[in-house]
Formats: C-alpha cells, sequence, structure tokens
C-alpha cells in the first residue's frame, strides 16, 4: 500500500437484508485505488457496482472487512464524525446529477465549502475558477432548471471538486446523458482529474470510459473478477 | 447561502402547498387574537363599568366587607371628611387620584301606601356630583357618552329605583317605564264568589282604586343607627334598569345627605365607604400601598382596610376567568390545528425532497444539519404566519370597530359599539405569535428528525 494511497479495501462483505431473506452484495473484496488515478469499476446491473462505491464513499459501511480512506479506517467513525470526514476528503457526481433545485450553478458549487466553512472570499475564487474550468462562468446565475443534461452534469463536477478533495466519486455520472455529452462529460473529467491531482472512481459499464481509464475494476456477484491497470490485466477469479 | 435562506427558498419550491399552510396558520391567528381582542373587551368594558360606579378602591371598615351588609349603621367611618381631605393632600396619591367620594350603604322597606305595597329595597346615598365626575373614567377608550346620573340637581329627598322596585311599587305609570306589566289581581279568596251581593259591593269598595294614582312619593323605612326604625318620605324621579333584575328588583339610589339622616338621624354622619377613582388600573397596588400606610398611621384608631374592585366585584374575576378558560381552550384547538396542517406539509416536503436529503448528507451535512433545515422551514412557516395573522387580525379588528356593531357588555344597561382590542395588545399579540411559531417549530421537529435519520444509500435510491 502506497502512503498516500485514497482507499485500501480489506476483505470487505455487504449483505442486504430484505425482509427475511439475505442477500449479498459484495464478498471478500480487496481493492486499492491509486492515487490520481482514473478508476472504473464495471459490472452488469446487480453486480454491486454501486454498493461499492457505496463503500468507498463512506456512504455505507460493511458488514464486515476494513474501509480505510485517505488513511483513517471509517469503522469506529461516529456518524458525525463520517459526515465531517465526507466534507473534507469526497466529492460526489450522481447519474441524476442531484443538484439542489433551489439553488444557482455558483451556490450549488458553493455549498460544499459552505460545509467545510471556507471564508466567503475563498469561496468565491473557488467557485469561480471551478465554474470557469468546466465552461459555465456564464451561467453562474442560472437554476439547474435553466441548465442542460451536460450543463447540469458539469456544475455537479465543479461541485465534487470545490473542496479539492482526496477523492471523488461518479456513479454511472454518463448514464443519463446522450453520447456525444456522455463522451464530453468523461473527457472533462479526465482533465480535471489531471488539472487537481486527485483520484476519480466511477461505475460504468460504457466500453467508452472503460478504454479512457487508468485502471478498470470488473466485479460480477459482487466478487472483483478482474483489474486491468493500462495495458496489463491481472485476473482474480 | 444560509440556513435559513435555503430554507426559505425551498418554501418557495411549492407555493401553492406553503401558501395554504399559511392560510391556515393565518386563519388560527387572527381566530385567537380576534377572540383575544373580544375577551380585553368584554374585561376592560367591565372594569370600565365598575370603576365608573365604585372606583378602583373603597376604605370600608375591615369587617364591612364580610359581615357588613344589611348592618351599614354599625360599621360606618367616622370623621370621613378628614380622611377624604388627607387622601386628596397626599403626595404621593393625589397625582394617581381622580375622585375621593363617600357613599353610604343603605337598606330597609319601601312602601307605596297609597297603592298598599311595599317591598324590601337595598342601596345607597352618594355625592351625585362626584358619581358624575367618576362616569367620566375612560381609560380604555371606549366609545362612550356618559349622561349624568338622574339625581343630578335634584332635591336632597330624591331618589331613583330600580325597573323591578317601580314595578312592585305600582310607579311605572307614573314614572313612564315602558315594557312595565301590571301586577295581576290577586285572586279571590276562596268561597268569596259564594257571599251574599251586598257583602261582595261593600268588599269592592273598600279596595284601595290604584288605577287613580298617579304619584311618585314613595317611603322608605329603615333602621336607623340606634336600632329604632326611622322613616323617610321619598320623590322617585327615575325608575332604571340595573342590568342585573335581581338588582331591578331592591335597587334604591339616594343623595348622601338624605341616606345618612335615615340612619343616623342628627347623630354624626358616618359613611360606609370612601370610593377612590385612580387615573389607572396599574396605579392600584401603589395607591393601596400608601393607602394602608396612610390609615394605620393617621386613622388607627378606626379599624379600616382597604378593598380593590376586583375583590368588591366578585363577577369580574369570575367572568375574566371563564374567558381566560374559553381563549386557551381556542388556542388549544387553533394549536392542534396548526400542528398538523405544518407536520403534513413538512412530511410531504420530507418525502419529495428525499434524494435531496441522501445528497445533502452524502457531501457531508451533518444529520444534525437536516434537522435545522427543517426546522427552520417550520419556523420560518410560522414566523411569517403568525406575522400576516397579526396583521390580519388588526385588520379585521379595525373593520369590525368601525362596522358600528353594538352590543351591551355585563354590568352595561345601554348598548356600546363593539370594540375588538388587538391593536396594542402586545401581551395578547406576542403571545400568540410566539406560541404559533413554536407550535409551527414543534411540528415541524417531528418530519426534520425522520429526515435526519435515513439511511444516506437509500435515500438516493429514492424514486
Amino acid at each position: 500500500m502506497q502512503p498516500d494511497t485514497p482507499v485500501l479495501l480489506k476483505q470487505v462483505g455487504k449483505t442486504y437484508h430484505l425482509d427475511s431473506v439475505d442477500v449479498p452484495a459484495l464478498s471478500d473484496i480487496n481493492l486499492e485505488i491509486r492515487p490520481n488515478c482514473f478508476t472504473v469499476i464495471s459490472g452488469a446491473s446487480g453486480s454491486g457496482k454501486t454498493t461499492l462505491l457505496n463503500l468507498i464513499g463512506c456512504i455505507d459501511r460493511p458488514d464486515h472487512g476494513e474501509v480505510i480512506v485517505a488513511g483513517q479506517a471509517i469503522r469506529k467513525m461516529s456518524d458525525d464524525e463520517l459526515s465531517d470526514f465526507r466534507a473534507r476528503h469526497m466529492g460526489f457526481i450522481f447519474q441524476n446529477f442531484n443538484l439542489l433545485p433551489v439553488l444557482t450553478a455558483y451556490e450549488n458549487v458553493e455549498y460544499p465549502l459552505l460545509l467545510a466553512k471556507v471564508p466567503a472570499a475563498q469561496r468565491r475564487e473557488r467557485v469561480l475558477s471551478l465554474l470557469d474550468a468546466v465552461g459555465l462562468a456564464d451561467r453562474a446565475g442560472n437554476q439547474p432548471g435553466q441548465l442542460s443534461g451536460g450543463q447540469r452534469q458539469r456544475v455537479a463536477i465543479a461541485r465534487a471538486l470545490a473542496t479539492a478533495p482526496k477523492l471523488v466519486l461518479a456513479d454511472e455520472p454518463t448514464a443519463n446523458l446522450d453520447s456525444q455529452t456522455g463522451a464530453a462529460i468523461i473527457a472533462l473529467m479526465r482533465k480535471m482529474q489531471r488539472e487537481h491531482h486527485v483520484a476519480f472512481v466511477f461505475s460504468s459499464h460504457d466500453p467508452q470510459v472503460q478504454a479512457e481509464a487508468d485502471e478498470a475494476v470488473f466485479i460480477r456477484d459482487g466478487r472483483i473478477v478482474n483489474i486491468e491497470r493500462h495495458e496489463e490485466s491481472e485476473v482474480l477469479a | 447561502m444560509n440556513t435559513i435562506l435555503l430554507a426559505l427558498r425551498n418554501l418557495l419550491r411549492n407555493r401553492r402547498r406553503s401558501l395554504t399552510t399559511l392560510l391556515a396558520m393565518i386563519i388560527g391567528a387572527s381566530a385567537i387574537l380576534l377572540f383575544g381582542g373580544y375577551s380585553r373587551n368584554i374585561t376592560y368594558g367591565m372594569q370600565t363599568g365598575i370603576v365608573q360606579r365604585t372606583g378602583h378602591l373603597q376604605i370600608q371598615h375591615k369587617d364591612f366587607y364580610l359581615y357588613g351588609n344589611g348592618n351599614a349603621a354599625a360599621y360606618g367611618i367616622a370623621n370621613y371628611p378628614d380622611i377624604i381631605d388627607k387622601v386628596k393632600q397626599d403626595p404621593v396619591l393625589a397625582p394617581m387620584l381622580t375622585v375621593a367620594t363617600p357613599t353610604l350603604q343603605v337598606s330597609g322597606i319601601a312602601g307605596n301606601f297609597d297603592a298598599g305595597v311595599s317591598r324590601t329595597v337595598i342601596g345607597g346615598g352618594s355625592v351625585i356630583v362626584d358619581q358624575n365626575r367618576m362616569r367620566l373614567w375612560n381609560d380604555y377608550h371606549f366609545p362612550l357618552k356618559p349622561q349624568p346620573l338622574a339625581l343630578t340637581g335634584t332635591s336632597e329627598d330624591s331618589a331613583v329605583i330600580g325597573i323591578g322596585v317601580a314595578r312592585v311599587l305600582q310607579l311605572c305609570e307614573s314614572l313612564n317605564v315602558a315594557n312595565c306589566p301590571q301586577a295581576p289581581e290577586k285572586q279571590e279568596v276562596a268561597g268569596s264568589r259564594n257571599a251574599p251581593d251586598d257583602i261582595a259591593l261593600l268588599s269592592a269598595l273598600e279596595k284601595p282604586d290604584r288605577s287613580a294614582k298617579n304619584g311618585t312619593r314613595i317611603e322608605m323605612l329603615a333602621a336607623s343607627v340606634h336600632g329604632a326604625p326611622n322613616m323617610a318620605g321619598l320623590n322617585i324621579v327615575k325608575a332604571e334598569t340595573q342590568g342585573i333584575k335581581e338588582l331591578d328588583d331592591m335597587y334604591i339610589g339616594l343623595h348622601l345627605a338624605q341616606a345618612q339622616k335615615l340612619i343616623y338621624g342628627s347623630g354624626d354622619p358616618k359613611a360606609t365607604a370612601i370610593a377612590l377613582q385612580l387615573r389607572h388600573t396599574r396605579q392600584i397596588p401603589a395607591a393601596r400601598a400608601r393607602l394602608e400606610q396612610l390609615l394605620s398611621t393617621q386613622f388607627k384608631n378606626q379599624a379600616l382596610g382597604v378593598q380593590d374592585f376586583a375583590k368588591l366585584n366578585p363577577l369580574y374575576g369570575q367572568s375574566i376567568a371563564m374567558f381566560g378558560t374559553i381563549f386557551s381552550f381556542i388556542a388549544l384547538l387553533i394549536g392542534s390545528i396548526v400542528l398538523f396542517t405544518v407536520g403534513n406539509t413538512m412530511s410531504m416536503a420530507v418525502v419529495e425532497r428525499t434524494v435531496e436529503i441522501g445528497t445533502l448528507r452524502a457531501m457531508g451535512l451533518r444529520r444534525g444539519g437536516i434537522r435545522l433545515l427543517f426546522m427552520c422551514e417550520g419556523f420560518l412557516l410560522g414566523v411569517i404566519g403568525a406575522a400576516l395573522g397579526v396583521a390580519s387580525a388588526v385588520l379585521l379588528s379595525a373593520l369590525i370597530n368601525q362596522s358600528g356593531l353594538t352590543w351591551i357588555p355585563p354590568g352595561y344597561v345601554v348598548a356600546v359599539p363593539l370594540n375588538i382590542y388587538v391593536w396594542g395588545e402586545t401581551t395578547l399579540i406576542v403571545g400568540s405569535a410566539i406560541g404559533l411559531i413554536l407550535v409551527a417549530i414543534l411540528s415541524a421537529w417531528w418530519p426534520a428528525n425522520r429526515a435526519s435519520k435515513m439511511v444516506i444509500v437509500d435515500a438516493l435510491r429514492h424514486v
């Protein structure tokens, strides 16, 4: 494990309890996300991609095993500590953008900085710079309802990067976009990942996205079956 | 973007629902305040009526309140002019005082012997000039036009009586009293129909001819201070309704000098009470303290005490308590409606914004932050609802007050314009507004708490 490893999962397992039936979602997951890396988690629907992403993003807890993010084991953290931890170290991009509809693009990007209690002057500078970087400086005053799907996702990318997190997680970020816009979003994410030196982890079964990744983690029936790094391939199961 | 501003924008998101909730709160707040204002009207109306008649405070023999009723002679205040002078000249009391006047309670039997009827009466002797001045007291600005008492400018032997007394004494016709039914003829004694015709005719001739009488002179018999009966001839100038039938049936009002002659004869005249009217009701505690000090130092030879108008008129306190209870009941009812209305609105908002809650939590907002956000929305609903409710109540009360509606408040005998006191009633307004805001916050607490406890991944999955 490298000292600046953003995420390390050891023997992680997660089971959902649906009524009286136990449905195993993840089993024996061992994974290391490398820093400044563009990592895609791929698999069929119901394979456990989102569950894995939720565990990495510290919005869910494993039934067993250890999740270490930014060098800290999340198991012993209280809910409030985990919230603060996410505010400091994580950025999220959602399939449905999940922007707050009552806030403008500017305010949506600013919101994580408010949670992190960043002073007003720094906030303004950071928000304007990010909106400029995603090409939406002229749309700062628009509410999400006044933006296209691609523009909303670009605001979401800017929001995810607002607090300069170590890790950005994206759950199927191009699923609700047409292929052209999706490709543009992937390109933007890639660009931002390089410029901001941040690890991007996202789930997708889009081959175009997988081709762009530094690392592709393939998952099936809750188990990692393959990890591809650049051109090398490591078969685990 | 602070929490309050975010909460406000969230409320504006579903304008129709927020407006409906606000409307319920506005109606609720208005209803509470208008009833509160009406209740104040009754309180102030009763207080004004009492203070105009009997003053704020009365100096009495300390046992008169409990034992003196009907035995005025035994509980008279000697040298009452000296006490009144001292009170009027006292540097503490003088600035508070508007009127200090003696009264004497009298009771006895009033008879219209021409008509062969009599009845027991109770009432008082007073200084009419002072009483007329007392009737000018109007600290709550009722739209009243006080008329001078009927005894104003009349001779010492003049008196006024209640309508019921006039009816029994068969003076209605002489005094031009409207709606005063004539007493029914007494039943003939059983068997008298069987008397011989000549005897029956003689009997009829012996009956007094009541219909022919048209005088307003009566005689009043009372027990004097020495226990002997004393009688005075009185000229009835008017029969007045007293507002309460029991009082109507026994009231008599005299000039103080006449009442004193009746009770004390040629002896030293006394008074059973010295009525003190203050500029403002709130001055009662200070005036009372000073009076007690004066009485205990300068008039300690007499066992005197001070009673306030609320003690002397138990109906006043009972009425206030009754309206207080009704007000509390209405406030509770409306509070419950607001509680469920706001609670329902917030619950719907939580369901609609489940994904948003998951997003905020994922971004790092603590559970407490989510709770605060929804409670802020409840708080804002409460504040806006209370503010608009107060404005609406003030406006409605002004419209009602200008509408010219009249009613007869308790203790009054004439109709007065209906006045709803909302504007200026700081305690009522602030208390109702704070109550409504607290109810709104309380009703938002449960949905807010539920929102804060959502599992993030479940919230994000919500469709």
